[in-house]
C-alpha cells in the first residue's frame, strides 16, 4: 500500500457549513414541531402523593399533557443496558415518575405545546405533591446504610466485585513497608456546549418514524424504538446529525426523551421537538466521578511496590442503567502502566439519592490513575526518594508485552495490554518538561497512565464508487467533533488511490448505514476506522477484479492510484475508476454518467451471464472489524505549578504531554483531541464540581456556578508522540480521544502538593478547597 | 430590525428572546444557545458592530439596531471571512456548536483591536465557553485571522 493520506495532517472537511453557521444541530431541524417541556421533581427522595395536570391541559397552545398513567409504557422499566453477575441488585428508573423520585430533576410530567414558550408556562401549571423522603447523598453515607435509596436494595448495595491477583495478604505481611491511603474524587459533569435534543416524526401511511436525536448512538436507539412500538427496524430512522459534542453522557437509552418524542409524534400526528436547557442538562444528565478509595500499598526499600489493595466505594446515582462499567473500568485501570505483582481490589456500587452515572471522557480512569500515582508518590515521600526514580522502578519494560494484568475488563475478557513503551513516554515528558521555573512556590507533577480503547463489539462501513468516480462511504457511529469525515476519508483515500476530497462520509445516520454500536470508549478510530480499512479494501479488490478483465491483466499486477485502476510498471496501461464503477453494474438501460459502457450489446470480455455467481452489481462493499480486544494506548503528562500562597490561585507554568496512541492517521485532529481533553482535565480537577447539598440538591446547577474554564485558565499544552503500533488491528491505530483527560488530577494533585506543602487526597480542588485544607492544617 | 443587511418586521411576541427569534422567526440557525444565561458565548451576534449574548436580549430591544449574525460574514458560496478562514487553517473547532459565537466575538475582537497582543486575545475570547479545542487552537486562529485581514 502506497500511503498517502494516513498521517497527513489533513485540514477537515467538516468545516466549512459549521463555519457558515450551516450545521445541522437537533434544535436546528423545526418543519411545524411541537415543543415540550418536562415537570422535573425538585426533591432528591420522595413519594409522589398526587398528580393533578388539568389546569396544563385546558391552557390554550397546549397539545397533549402525560404523565406516566398516560402512557402504555409507564410502567415499565427502562433497560439496564449492560447487565452483569455481579449487578445483583440493578435497578432503572421509568420514563416518567409516578411513585417515587429518587433525584432531583428525575422526570415526572411531559407537557407538548404549540411553543416552548406555552410548553414551560403550562409546565408550571402542572401541581405535583411529594411527601419528601431521608435522602442519601455521598457513598459513604450510602455505604452505611442507615437510609435506604430503594427500599428493596439491602445496604444500598447495587453490585460487589473482588478480584485478586497473587496473594495480596501474604505480599503485604512480608513487605519491608506498608502504606495506608484514603483517596476521594468527587462528582463532575462533561457538559458539552450542546444540551441534549430529539426531534422525530411519524409518517402514518408509510408507518415510518424518523427520529434526529443528539445521540452518540443512533442504531441503538433505533434498535430500542422498534422493539417498543413494534416496527420492524427498518421503519425507524435515526440520525445523529451534527452533535454539539458528547463526551459519554449522550450515550444512555434511553434518556425519557428519547422515548417520549417519538410517541408524542406518532401520537399527536405532527412532528414534536425538545430541546433541553443547561438547567435541566445539570440535573437530568448523567454525570460521574464519585468515588471514595482506601489503599494499601506494600513496597521494599527501592520503592517497588510487592503489593496493593484497593477497596472503593462507586457512586452509581440513583439507578444503574450502564450496569457497572465505570467501577469495573477503575478496578481494571488502578494498576497503569506499573508491575503489581500482587493486586487486590474490591468494589461496591452504591445508590445515593442523585442524577445516576454513566461514562464520561475518561470514565473511571481519571480515579483509577489518581490512585496510582498518589499512591507512588507517597512512597516516594515514605523512602525520601525522587518521585521519577520510584515510577521509573515499577514501570513494566517494554519487552514485556503482551501483558496480561489479569483482572477483568469491560468487554468481558480479561486486561492484556497489547504494545506500549512507558519509559521513553517518561523520558520524553521530562525533557520536554525542561528545567524548572525560577521562583517560589513552584510545584511538579508528573502522571503516567494507560487507557484501554477500542473495545468492541464491532463497526461496519460501507463504501462505494459513484459512476463518477466519487466515494461515498458510510458508517454506524456518529462524530461529535472528532472529524469522522476527515479521518475515515483519508484511509478510504488511501485504499482507493482517490484524492480525501473526493470521499464523503456519511456517519450516525441509520439510513446510510443500519448496523453498529456507537460513539464512546475512545474507539471510533480502532472499530469504524478499521472496518472503513477493511470495506474500501473489498472495494479495491473487486475493482482490481473487473478491470483485469478488460485490460487483460491479472488482478494482482493491479494498482489503484489517481483514480485509475493500472498495470504496475506500466501506468498507460489502465481504466479510470469511474469506469470500473460502470463497469460493476451491467445495465439494460443507460442512464447517463457513461453507464452506456455497461449495457447488453456492448463489447464484454468473458462469456456467461453478466453477473456470474457470487458476484454482486456496484462497485461497493460493506466490511466489518471486530476486534479480539482493546488495543491499549498510553501517556505522560507532566507540569510546573505555582499557587498563590494567599489567594490560592493556581497557574499553570508549563504543561507537557507525551503521547501514544499506535499509528496516528491525522496529527491535527489527534493535536486538538489531547489539547482539548487536558483542558477538560484541568477544569475537572480544580475548577467543576458538581455540589450537592445534604439535601441532594445540586447547589450550582449553572454555567455561573460551575465553572467551567475559559481561555485564561488553561495554558498552552505542549505535545509530542511516540507511536507504538497496535498488532491487533489493521491499521496498527489505539483511540485517543479519552486520553487527554486522564491523568490531569493526578498530574496537577502531585505539583500542588510539592507547590503548596500540603497533602493532597482529593480531586477536584479549588481555590476554596485550599483554603480550607490550610485551615484545618493550621487552625487559627 | 435590519438582520445581515436585510429588513425584518419587528417580533408580534414582545417576551421572545433575540436568539428564539434568529434561530426560529428568521431561520437564521447557525446562532446557537448554550446556556441561556450569558455565561457560555454560544448565541453572540454583532449589534450595531458589537459582539452581544442574543440570549439575554429581546428580539424587540433589537428594533432599529443593526444585527449580524454568523451567516452574514461570508456570501453564500464565495469565500469565507477572514476568521471563519483562519478558524479553518487552524483546526479551532470540533463539534461546532461554539463556533458561530466564537467566530462573532473574534470579529469584534478584531475591530476594536486589529493587532491584539496575547493578552487581549485571551481576553477576547474569554466570554466564550468551548468543551471541545482547549482553546490553544482558538488562540491561533485568532493570529491567523490578523494576517489573513491585512
Amino acid at each position: 500500500m502506497t500511503t498517502r493520506w494516513f498521517g497527513a495532517p489533513v485540514q477537515r472537511v467538516e468545516d466549512d457549513r459549521l463555519l457558515r453557521g450551516r450545521g445541522r444541530f437537533t434544535d436546528d431541524i423545526d418543519q411545524g414541531a411541537l415543543e415540550c417541556c418536562f415537570v422535573r421533581s425538585p426533591h432528591a427522595h420522595a413519594r409522589i402523593t398526587s398528580i393533578d395536570v388539568s389546569a396544563a391541559r385546558q391552557m390554550p397552545g397546549v397539545v397533549a399533557v402525560y404523565t406516566a398513567a398516560d402512557l402504555p409504557f409507564g410502567g415499565v422499566d427502562l433497560p439496564l443496558l449492560i447487565p452483569h453477575p455481579n449487578l445483583t441488585h440493578g435497578r432503572t428508573q421509568r420514563c416518567l415518575a409516578s411513585d417515587v423520585v429518587r433525584y432531583a430533576g428525575e422526570a415526572v410530567a411531559f407537557v407538548i405545546a404549540e411553543s416552548r414558550y406555552l410548553a414551560e408556562d403550562a409546565a408550571e401549571l402542572v401541581q405535583v405533591e411529594y411527601e419528601p423522603l431521608p435522602v442519601v447523598i455521598t457513598p459513604e453515607v450510602a455505604a452505611r446504610a442507615e437510609r435506604l435509596v430503594h427500599d428493596d436494595v439491602p445496604g444500598n448495595v447495587a453490585a460487589e466485585m473482588v478480584q485478586e491477583v497473587g496473594d495480596v495478604n501474604k505480599a503485604l505481611a512480608g513487605a519491608a513497608h506498608r502504606k495506608k491511603l484514603s483517596l476521594r474524587y468527587e462528582r463532575g459533569a462533561a457538559s458539552p456546549m450542546e444540551g441534549r435534543a430529539v426531534w422525530a416524526r411519524w409518517l402514518s401511511a408509510e408507518r415510518k418514524l424518523t427520529v434526529f436525536d443528539s445521540t452518540q448512538s443512533p442504531t441503538s436507539i433505533r434498535g430500542g424504538l422498534a422493539v417498543l412500538f413494534g416496527l420492524p427496524e427498518s421503519n425507524v430512522e435515526v440520525i445523529a446529525p451534527d452533535v454539539g459534542g458528547g463526551f459519554g453522557p449522550k450515550i444512555m437509552l434511553f434518556y425519557p426523551d428519547e422515548l417520549l418524542v417519538p410517541y408524542a409524534a406518532m401520537q399527536l400526528g405532527r412532528p414534536v421537538k425538545w430541546t433541553e436547557d443547561r438547567q435541566e442538562h445539570f440535573t437530568a444528565v448523567n454525570q460521574e466521578r464519585g468515588q471514595v478509595h482506601e489503599v494499601e500499598v506494600g513496597f521494599d526499600d527501592e520503592g517497588r511496590v510487592v503489593a496493593l489493595s484497593d477497596d472503593f466505594i462507586h457512586d452509581a446515582g440513583a439507578y444503574t442503567p450502564y450496569g457497572i462499567i465505570l467501577p469495573i473500568i477503575t478496578a481494571a485501570q488502578v494498576p497503569g502502566p506499573y508491575r503489581i505483582p500482587n493486586y487486590r481490589v474490591r468494589f461496591r456500587d452504591v445508590y445515593t439519592n442523585a442524577t445516576p452515572t454513566s461514562p464520561y471522557r475518561g470514565a473511571g480512569r481519571p480515579h483509577a490513575c489518581f490512585v496510582m500515582e498518589r499512591t507512588l508518590d507517597a512512597i516516594a515521600a515514605e523512602l525520601k526518594l525522587d518521585r521519577i526514580e520510584v515510577r521509573r522502578r515499577n514501570l513494566i519494560p517494554p519487552h514485556a508485552f503482551p501483558y496480561e494484568v489479569g483482572v477483568a475488563w469491560q468487554d468481558g475478557n480479561t486486561v492484556v495490554y497489547d504494545s506500549g513503551n512507558y519509559p521513553e513516554l517518561l523520558d520524553r515528558a521530562l525533557v520536554l518538561l525542561g528545567p524548572r521555573p525560577e521562583g517560589d512556590g513552584v510545584g511538579m507533577g508528573l502522571a503516567i497512565y494507560v487507557e484501554g480503547t477500542g473495545v468492541g463489539p464491532y463497526e461496519g462501513a460501507h463504501v462505494q464508487v459513484l459512476v463518477s468516480g466519487k466515494v461515498v462511504a458510510a458508517t454506524g457511529i456518529p462524530s461529535q467533533g472528532q472529524a469522522h469525515a476527515t479521518v475515515w476519508a483519508q484511509v478510504v483515500a488511501d485504499e482507493l488511490g482517490v484524492d480525501v476530497a473526493d470521499v464523503e462520509v456519511t456517519s450516525g445516520d441509520t439510513r446510510r448505514f443500519p448496523w453498529g454500536v456507537g460513539t464512546f470508549a475512545s474507539r471510533g478510530a480502532v472499530t469504524a476506522g478499521n472496518a472503513m480499512h477493511v470495506a474500501a479494501r473489498m472495494v479495491a479488490g473487486k475493482a482490481k477484479h473487473i478491470a483485469a478483465e478488460h485490460l487483460e491483466a491479472n488482478p494482482d499486477d493491479l494498482e489503484l492510484v489517481d483514480g485509475r485502476v493500472r498495470v504496475k510498471g506500466s501506468p498507460d496501461r489502465g481504466m479510470p475508476l469511474a469506469a470500473v464503477a460502470v463497469l460493476a453494474n451491467p445495465v439494460r438501460y443507460a442512464f447517463g454518467g457513461g453507464t452506456e459502457a455497461a449495457t447488453q450489446f456492448a463489447a464484454r470480455p468473458r462469456p456467461g451471464p453478466p453477473l456470474q455467481e457470487g458476484e454482486q452489481p456496484g462497485l461497493e462493499a460493506t466490511g466489518y472489524y471486530s476486534p479480539p480486544g482493546s488495543t491499549w494506548a498510553s501517556g505522560c503528562h507532566a507540569a510546573y505549578v505555582r499557587v498563590d500562597p494567599k489567594t490560592y490561585r493556581l497557574e499553570i507554568l508549563r504543561y507537557v504531554v507525551v503521547h501514544d496512541c499506535g499509528r496516528v492517521i491525522n496529527p491535527l485532529v489527534l493535536q486538538g483531541q489531547i489539547e482539548g481533553g487536558v483542558a477538560q482535565g484541568i477544569g475537572g480537577a480544580f475548577y467543576e464540581r458538581l455540589a450537592y447539598d445534604a439535601d441532594g440538591q445540586l447547589r450550582n446547577a449553572s454555567f455561573m456556578e460551575f465553572l467551567m474554564p475559559y481561555a485564561t485558565e488553561i495554558p498552552p499544552i505542549e505535545i509530542d508522540h511516540i507511536e507504538t503500533p497496535s498488532p491487533l488491528n489493521p491499521l496498527g491505530v489505539k483511540g485517543a480521544g479519552e486520553a487527554g483527560v486522564i491523568p490531569v488530577g493526578a498530574v496537577l494533585a502531585s505539583a500542588i502538593e510539592e507547590a503548596t506543602g500540603m497533602p493532597i487526597t482529593e480531586m477536584p480542588l479549588s481555590p476554596l478547597k485550599l483554603y480550607e485544607l490550610s485551615r484545618s492544617l493550621n487552625p487559627g | 430590525m435590519r438582520v445581515n443587511g436585510v429588513d425584518h418586521p419587528a417580533p408580534a411576541d414582545t417576551r421572545l428572546l433575540l436568539s428564539d427569534h434568529l434561530r426560529h422567526e428568521l431561520g437564521l440557525t447557525g446562532t446557537h444557545v448554550g446556556c441561556e444565561h450569558g455565561v457560555c458565548g454560544c448565541c453572540t451576534v454583532l449589534l450595531d458592530g458589537a459582539p452581544v449574548r442574543s440570549c439575554l436580549m429581546l428580539a424587540v430591544q433589537a428594533e432599529g439596531h443593526d444585527v449580524t449574525t454568523i451567516e452574514g460574514l461570508a456570501r453564500d458560496s464565495g469565500p469565507l471571512h477572514p476568521v471563519q478562514q483562519a478558524f479553518h487553517e487552524s483546526h479551532a473547532l470540533q463539534c461546532g456548536f461554539c463556533t458561530p459565537g466564537f467566530v462573532m466575538s473574534v470579529v469584534g475582537l478584531l475591530a476594536q483591536h486589529p493587532k491584539p497582543s496575547a493578552q487581549e486575545i485571551d481576553e477576547g475570547i474569554a466570554g466564550n465557553l468551548c468543551r471541545c479545542t482547549g482553546y490553544a487552537s482558538i488562540r491561533r486562529a485568532v493570529t491567523r485571522a490578523v494576517e489573513l485581514s491585512k
